[in-house]
Parts: structure tokens; sequence; C-alpha cells
């Protein structure tokens, strides 16, 4: 056939210049098809390869039977961003086979159903035709199960036709079933199929292959929510209450997964309890109602839910109780898009609630920081006694990254000012409210502490030093004046940013969270095809640290990097920052709902500094 | 059985009922909320329950200020509008050792709250539930709540035609293991019900008819003081003896239910409308549902269960407060973090 004579001369001019360890592979299939597992056994299997490797799964809000998409990049040079086009297709899914393949780049690879029939559909692309349906009738001869072990094949094709060992995927099988021999059996047996068939019949005609190499030895693959769940368990989270909602749901589930394997007495008693409440307001309000207590208390949201927790949080401003609220980011307003990626809710959850409050908010741009900064959260919310949020995003939360394996604890918990009735007998009395240490921040006791000066009445209404009923002018101002004075202490207990580069040049960068991945790989290409070299920060907490408004004052011109339309990064920067820094901020969005990539930025940096 | 009378100067656990008071009221003279704080005050004070012990739980509105008029004490926790369960089960499960009081109103409860309500009553959470239930919003001066019974009249003469929501069937529907009614005017029946309250492991419900002399005491309202010592009706008279007292056994047994409370007190509730039996869930409801359509307000413990796994026993939790549980116990070893990283490679 001339086309495929035409795709194989192009492909063949390129091979001489193989490309190893450097694209991108895009699976499409139908979503519910269980396509999730062979997904993570590619990906696995190439970070078995030692190979940097990382997965999105760009899932449709639906249970079943709605395109859905999951990239898989390996690149060499660890970068683990979203690429912007992915060089190599498996066409899974005939109602969007048509569009993915228009949307690869010329001297792509496509890896399909042979009854699809995609070979005239492009020229210059290679096109390897697997009849899926036939083999998998051939190794599954149950008929409900053949869906799911369908998947397993393209692994095994693609496994041979990139040159992954069989062993590798073998043992990525393992990890993926455990002791579930039966599955193990069944999807190994898909996968050596598959292998087989493209050993036997398919000919390597492109220039895209991994190879050997020894960048993930001792790594650890997770995803972000997992981490997050880790870090509350090794907190001493003790009391959980949520409420489903995506992406966060993982997060609590991981939790639960954990502590009821880890956090479980030899007598079979739970040192926890893990609620799921009826509704967001519900789950805040039992995290207060436990925090109030002295419990270490979390809850896990999304933006819907953190809107439904606004009130709650506000009382927990102004009462002064400590509790953690993890929301990761979905792409909003409203309902929005569940299952795509955003940082959109960094302003209301700086000032989420009316009047006059705010929160301190930890910003993980990692899976370790995840694990890291959940823990901080728990320790923060108990010395400052306020709640604080925790934001992470879907992109970082549900996709699984590589990662140096996290560090064990070593601080102890920071439980934060509480009197017990010794130090209340050895006082005579206490004023819950008073600032005896000049942070702003009183010393509480426990509800149950037993001794008759231990209670106190908290209220959302307004209250003076002793916490008693007030609507005086001064006694209002005096607790405001103080909450104030602690949230200045805030600036110097939360993470400091991390200078990832601050050598003295013109321009800098500011970024956070997941937009961490794309802007690393983005002022590498920045250097590349522009020789612009700059410096780059990474926050990691509101109240902003001093170091922040520094690094903003040693450069020219300062692009805040970050995934929403309203620079709300920006926007809280301005105002923190003195006034004469404000005008070099300029803004670099992507919002689009899909994780953002180096070339989107790089390219919205060029056209600002016209290159 | 005690009365105000001969109340001793010091309660079994030696404390004088001063140690039970609060701070001074500021709702309106006459309120019946300020009656409910003074039988919370008695009730707490003769049970001997350790003041410590107790967190006070409220939303907000009238009812919700209550817990500063008594147990001053007691730690006490005023949340925000109808979420008072919230804060109540938090608590409840953070530290299991405490008795949990909630106090609302039927704004508080009927209304912007229900939802909790509800869950609240599915979870049997460990605690006792008061409405202090005047039908009205006293604080926005004089709108119809939920619980307004049909045809009553506000003071400018609106009439309400919804139905009421009436908590107490909602309550035995949904799972509370101890539901009754009473009325802030009645002394005796509330002081008795507050007590079995105390001595209850499971969720009560305590709806106390709590008339608002400001904005629902006039001819008319079906929640003035006129209006329900005309019209309420006790299905039985409540007889409480605590486990720290004599157990005496002079009564006509064929006319009583009694009782055993899981901390060992006596529960015995005199029948005085036919054949009231208040174990029966689906009767209970019916008879609620009658005496509605008779413009009766049925009084008494109307539903209880003794046997019925509470919230806090289904988590299966040690028996420490979860809340001060050291770091030994709450954090996980290194060897379990190793394992689990090494899961992770």
């Amino acid at each position: 056939m001339a086309t495929v004579d035409l795709a194989l001369g192009q492909i063949q001019g390129s091979s001489s210049t193989r490309v190893i360890n450097d694209f991108s592979i895009n699976v499409a299939t139908v979503n519910g098809s269980g396509s999730q597992s062979a997904n993570s056994v590619l990906l696995k299997s190439i970070f078995g390869m030692g190979v940097p490797v990382g997965g999105k799964n760009l899932f449709p809000s639906n249970i079943a039977g709605q395109p859905t998409w999951f990239l898989i990049r390996a690149s060499k040079d660890g970068y683990p961003a979203r690429k912007s086009v992915s060089e190599i297709l498996i066409a899974m899914n005939p109602e969007t086979a048509q569009s993915d393949v228009a949307a690869l780049p010329p001297g792509g690879v496509v890896i399909c159903e042979e009854k699809l029939n995609l070979e005239e559909s492009r020229q210059d692309v290679t096109f390897y035709p697997v009849p899926f349906d036939k083999i998998t009738a051939a190794v599954c001869p149950e008929a409900k199960l053949r869906k799911l072990v369908k998947n397993m094949l393209y692994v095994g094709v693609a496994a041979q036709l990139l040159g992954i060992d069989l062993e590798q995927v073998e043992s990525s099988l393992r990890w993926q079933f455990g002791k579930k021999q039966k599955a193990f059996d069944l999807n190994f047996g898909a996968a050596k199929a598959g292998y087989e068939y493209a050993r036997e019949n398919l000919v390597k005609s492109d220039p895209f292959v991994i190879e050997r190499m020894n960048e993930t030895a001792g790594k650890i693959l997770i995803d972000g929510n997992e981490a997050c769940g880790m870090g509350a368990v090794f907190a001493g989270v003790t009391v959980i209450a949520w409420y489903p909602i995506t992406p966060s749901t993982s997060t609590i589930e991981a939790a639960t997964g954990l502590l009821k394997k880890l956090r479980v007495t030899p007598e079979g008693k739970a040192t926890f309890a893990v609620i799921q409440a009826e509704d967001e307001l519900a789950a805040i309000g039992m995290v207060l109602g436990a925090g109030w207590a002295g419990a270490r208390a979390m809850t896990a949201t999304s933006g819907p839910g953190m809107s439904l927790m606004a009130e709650f949080c506000g009382l927990g401003y102004f009462a002064e109780i400590p509790g953690v609220i993890i929301n990761v980011q979905r792409t909003g307003p409203s309902t929005g898009m569940p299952t795509r990626t955003q940082q959109s809710d960094l302003l209301s959850a700086a000032f989420l609630s009316h009047g006059d409050t705010k929160f301190p908010i930890l910003l993980p741009g990692s899976v370790k920081e995840c694990f890291e900064l959940t823990q901080a959260a728990f320790d923060l919310t108990e010395r400052l006694q306020t709640p604080v949020f925790v934001l992470s995003d879907l992109d970082l939360g549900m996709n699984n990254w590589i990662s140096e394996p996290f560090d064990y604890p070593t601080k102890p918990l920071d439980r934060g000012k509480v009197l017990t009735a010794e130090d209340l007998e050895r006082l005579g009395s206490f004023a819950r409210y008073r600032d005896v240490d000049g942070d702003g921040v009183g010393w509480r006791t426990l509800p149950g502490t037993m001794h008759p000066k231990a209670a106190y009445f908290t209220r959302g209404s307004g209250h003076n030093h002793a916490a008693a009923y007030t609507e005086k002018p001064d006694e209002y101002l005096a607790v405001m004046e103080r909450l104030e004075r602690k949230f200045e202490s805030a600036r110097g207990l939360a993470p400091a940013p991390v200078a990832v580069k601050n050598s003295g040049a013109k321009i800098g960068f500011i970024a956070y969270g997941s937009t961490d991945f794309a802007l690393r790989e983005s002022l590498d290409e920045i250097e590349k095809q522009y020789g612009v070299e700059a410096d780059y920060l990474r926050i990691r907490a509101f109240p902003f640290a001093k170091e922040i408004g520094e690094f903003v004052a040693a450069h020219e011109r300062v692009y805040v990097v970050e995934q929403n339309r309203d620079a709300q990064m920006a926007s809280l920067l301005k105002l923190d920052l003195a006034a004469g820094q404000v005008g070099k901020l300029r803004s670099i969005l992507h919002y689009n709902g899909l994780p953002v990539d180096a070339q989107s930025i790089t390219k919205e940096f060029a056209r600002q500094e016209g290159l | 059985m005690a009365t105000a009378a001969s109340t001793p100067k010091v309660n079994h656990i030696g404390l004088p009922i001063l140690e039970y008071r609060g701070g001074k009221s500021t709702l309106c003279a006459g309120c019946g909320h300020n009656a409910i704080a003074e039988r919370i005050t008695d009730a707490m004070f003769e049970m001997g329950v350790e003041p410590e012990r107790v967190a006070k739980m409220s939303g907000i509105g009238c009812s919700s200020k209550s817990p500063a008029y008594f147990l001053g004490r007691s730690h006490s926790f005023n949340g925000v509008h109808g979420r008072m369960p919230a804060t109540a089960s938090g608590a409840a499960v953070a530290n299991r050792t405490l008795k949990v009081l909630g106090v609302s109103g039927d704004g508080d409860t009927a209304s912007i709250g229900a939802g909790q309500f509800i869950h609240l009553m599915r979870r049997n959470l460990p605690m006792i539930y008061i409405i202090e239930n005047n039908g009205v919003y006293g604080l926005t001066k004089g709108q119809f709540s939920a619980t307004a019974d049909m045809g009553s009249k506000l003071k400018t003469g609106v009439i309400n035609h919804l139905p009421p929501i009436d908590t107490c069937a909602l309550a035995i529907q949904l799972g509370a293991t101890f539901v009754g009614r009473s009325f802030s005017g009645d002394k005796k029946q509330l002081l008795s019900m507050l007590k079995a309250a105390i001595a209850h492991k499971g969720t009560v419900l305590l709806d106390v008819i709590s008339p608002c002399v400001t904005f629902n005491d006039h001819e008319g309202s079906t929640k003035s003081y006129k209006f329900m010592q005309e019209n309420d009706e006790p299905v039985n008279e409540i007889g409480f003896v605590p486990s720290f007292d004599d157990i005496e056994v002079d009564y006509d047994s064929g006319q009583i239910y009694e009782v055993e409370m899981h901390d060992g007190s006596n529960l015995r509730l005199r029948k005085l409308l036919e054949d009231y039996d208040p174990s029966d869930k689906a009767n209970a409801v019916r008879t609620l549902m009658e005496s509605q359509a008779n413009d009766e307000i049925l009084t008494g413990v109307f539903y209880i269960n003794t046997e019925q796994p509470t919230f806090v026993d289904l988590l299966n939790m040690v028996e420490e407060p979860l809340a001060t549980l050291p770091e030994s116990v709450t954090r996980p070893s290194k060897e379990a973090f190793e394992s689990l990283m090494a899961e992770l490679r």
C-alpha cells in the first residue's frame, strides 16, 4: 500500500536518530473499561526500566462510557509535567480515534485495533494495526472479562515495540495485583499475547524506544492524595470527618486504609474515628467540634465543598479552633469540570467566610510535600488555634509521580498551647483569649479538664479576652487586633519559600503547587531557546514569608505562573508587597483544565518579553 | 424522690447547687428557656454529674444563648445556626468521656438545621438534645418557625397554614433512642425527664415547649402558657430513681412500664394514656400523629430503647479520649513507615 510505504519511509528517515526515553504516550480508552490498571502497569514498567516517567489521567466526570485519555511521559531529563503533544497514540476508543490520530505530530505512532482501518487517515504517521478483539478472545475464554483483558494486550504490544523487557511487565503486574494470583495469570497471559503478537507480526519502524537507565532506583511512585492521607496518619490525626467529592475522595480513602492498618490496638480498638458526614457543612462542623475538644481533626474536600464550609471556617477563625482542611482543587467556577485541574481556590481559601477573616494556607509542590505539609498543617493549626488549609490540586493529587522516598518525621508533634488541670492549679485562673506570650495566641483548656476554673464559653459572637460576650467597641477591637498579630506570627511559622534558583538574574519567576513541574522544564527551555537565565522562587505558604518580598525586590520583573484566570497568587502578592514592588509583577496563566505544560509557559513568556 | 424543698445542701459528689449555676440570664423575664435552664441545673446537681465532664453545645437563637445560664463550670460551644449536631458529634467522638448536652431551638433544629438534626438522630450519638420550642423566631422579632401549628396566629394576626414538623415523631422514626416532650412550665415532669436523660447512653431528644412571652404567648398561639395548661396531655407520669438511691417497690406494677437504665438507675413510666407502650416505635409515631389531628399536645416519654448501640460503640474506639492520646499511640512507628515506602518502590 502506497500510504503505508510513505509512512514507513518517513519513519525510517528519522529512525537513524532514535528517540530514547523522551516521548509521551497517549492511551485513549473508554472510561469504565478497566484501562486504569493497564496504564499503571505500563507506567510502572517504564519506571522499572529506570526511566523517569509521569502519568496523567485525563478522565471524564462519568462512571462509564465516556472517552478518557491517559498520558504517560518518559523523560530522560526527569521532566514529569504534561507535554503539549504526545508522539505515540494507543487508540482503543473508536469514537475518538479519528481526532486522536489527527492530533499526532508528523512522525507519530499509532497502535490501534485493526478493524478501525485508521491507516488511511494520515500518511505521515506509523500505524501498528493489531487484531485486539481476535487475540483477546483467544486468551480469555470468559467473555465478560474480555473488556478488561483487552487493555493488558496493548501493554504487551507497546512493551515489545518500545523495547520494554517482558520481565519488567511481569514484575509490574505483580506489584499491581499483589497476591491475586488469578488476576495476575489472566493479565500476564494477555500482556504476553500482545508482546508475542507484536514480535511476530509487527516490524518496528518508528524511532521511539525505552532504554534502561538508572534514574529511578530507590524512588517511589505515589499520587498526592495518598501522600496527603499518609501525612495525616503520621501527624497523628485522630478524627476525620468528610463528604465524598472528586478529586479529594482518595485522600480520605488512603488515610482510612492506613489508619485501619496502623492505628488499631492489639485489642482491636481504633485510636481514630472516621465519619462520613451528611454534607461538607457537617464535615467541617465535626472537625471543629473535635478540634475544640482537643483532637487532631481534618477534612478533605474540593471547591464546592470548601464553599459550603465558609461559615464554619469563619467561626473557626473568630473562636480560634484548630482543624486541617485539605482542598484538592478542581476546575471551577461552580460545578465546573470536576475531573480537570486548576489552582483557582487560592483567594477563596485565603479569605473564606464573611467579615475580616483570613487563613494560613500551605501549598505542596510535590507528592513529598503533600506528605510533609499535611503534617506541618496539623502542627500549625494547633500552634495557631485557627483552621489551616492545604491546597493541592487534581493533577498533583490524582496522578502518579516519581519521588524520593519520604522521610519519617523526627520532630515531635506540636500540640500547641493547652493548659492542664495542674497548670490551672498553679496559675489560679486563666483568660482564654489573653495574649500572654505576645504572639497573639492565647492558651486554651480542653473540655473534660477536671478543674473548676477550666471552663470557658466558646462563641462566634463578640467576645472579650476572657471569652465573655461583648458588644463593647474597645473589647472587640482588642480581639481583632490580636487576631491580626496572630496572623503575623503565622508568617514565621509557615513553611518558607524555596529559592529554586536565585543567582542575581534580572528576571524572576514565582510559582506554587503543581505548576512547579512545568515551570522547571520551561526555565530550561527559555535558557536553551532564548539564552535567558531567570531566577525562580516557589511559594509554599500564605501568609507570605519575608523572603518573598525580598525576592521581588531583587528582580526587575517577576512572572507569577499559575493555573487560574484571575491571577490569584499575583493578586494576593499585590496585597502584601510594598507599594513600589507591585508594578513588577507579570502573570502567565493557564486554566483550560489540563495540567500546565512547559511549552505554553515558554511561549507566553517569549510573547510578553517580545522575544 | 428528692424534691426541691428536701434537697440537701450538697449532692452525692459533694457539690452545692451553686456550682451548677451559670451566668445571669439576658432573656426576657418569664421566658420558658429560663425555666429549662433552672431544671437542667437541678437535674445535673441531683444526678451528681461532674460539671467539668459536661460539654454544652448550641447553635444560634434565643435557645442557643441559654447554655450561658447554667453549668458555669462546664465548657460551652455556641456555634453557627443549625449546626449544633455537627460540633456536638465532633466533640463526642474526640472525647468519649464527655457528657454532651445540646441546646437548640425550633428554628435552629427544624428549619436551618433540619438536615443535621436528621443525621444526628440516625447516628444515636451519645448526647442529650434539647429543643427549646416556642414556635417563633425571637431574635428577629416573631416570625413563624417550622414547628408552629396549623392555624396558630402571630401577634400581627398572620395565620400559619403549613403543617408543623413534629421533631419527636421524626426522631423516633430516625433512630433516637430516648424521645420525649415536656413543657417548661411543668417542673416535676421536666426534671424527671432530664434526670432520666442523663442516665441514658444514646441520643436523647427532648422537645420542650417553652413559651415566648414576647412574641408567642397571646390568644391564638398554640405555644402559649395558657394553651399548654389547657391542652397538655401526658402519656405517662415519670418516676426516676437514680442508681445511687434506694429503689422502693411500692407500686402497682400493672400500670408501670419499668426501664433499667445502663448506669443502673431505674425509670418508671406510669401509664396515663391507655396501654401506651414506649418501646413500640410504630405506635409512638401513630399516637403522636393522631394527637396532632386532635389538637392535643402530648407530653411524656414517647419512646425508649436502651439496647441500641450508640455511634461511639460502632466506631469501636479505645476507652481513652482520642483528643489526648499520646504521640506514641497516634504516630505509627518508623518500621511501619519504612515498609510503606518499600511497597511504593
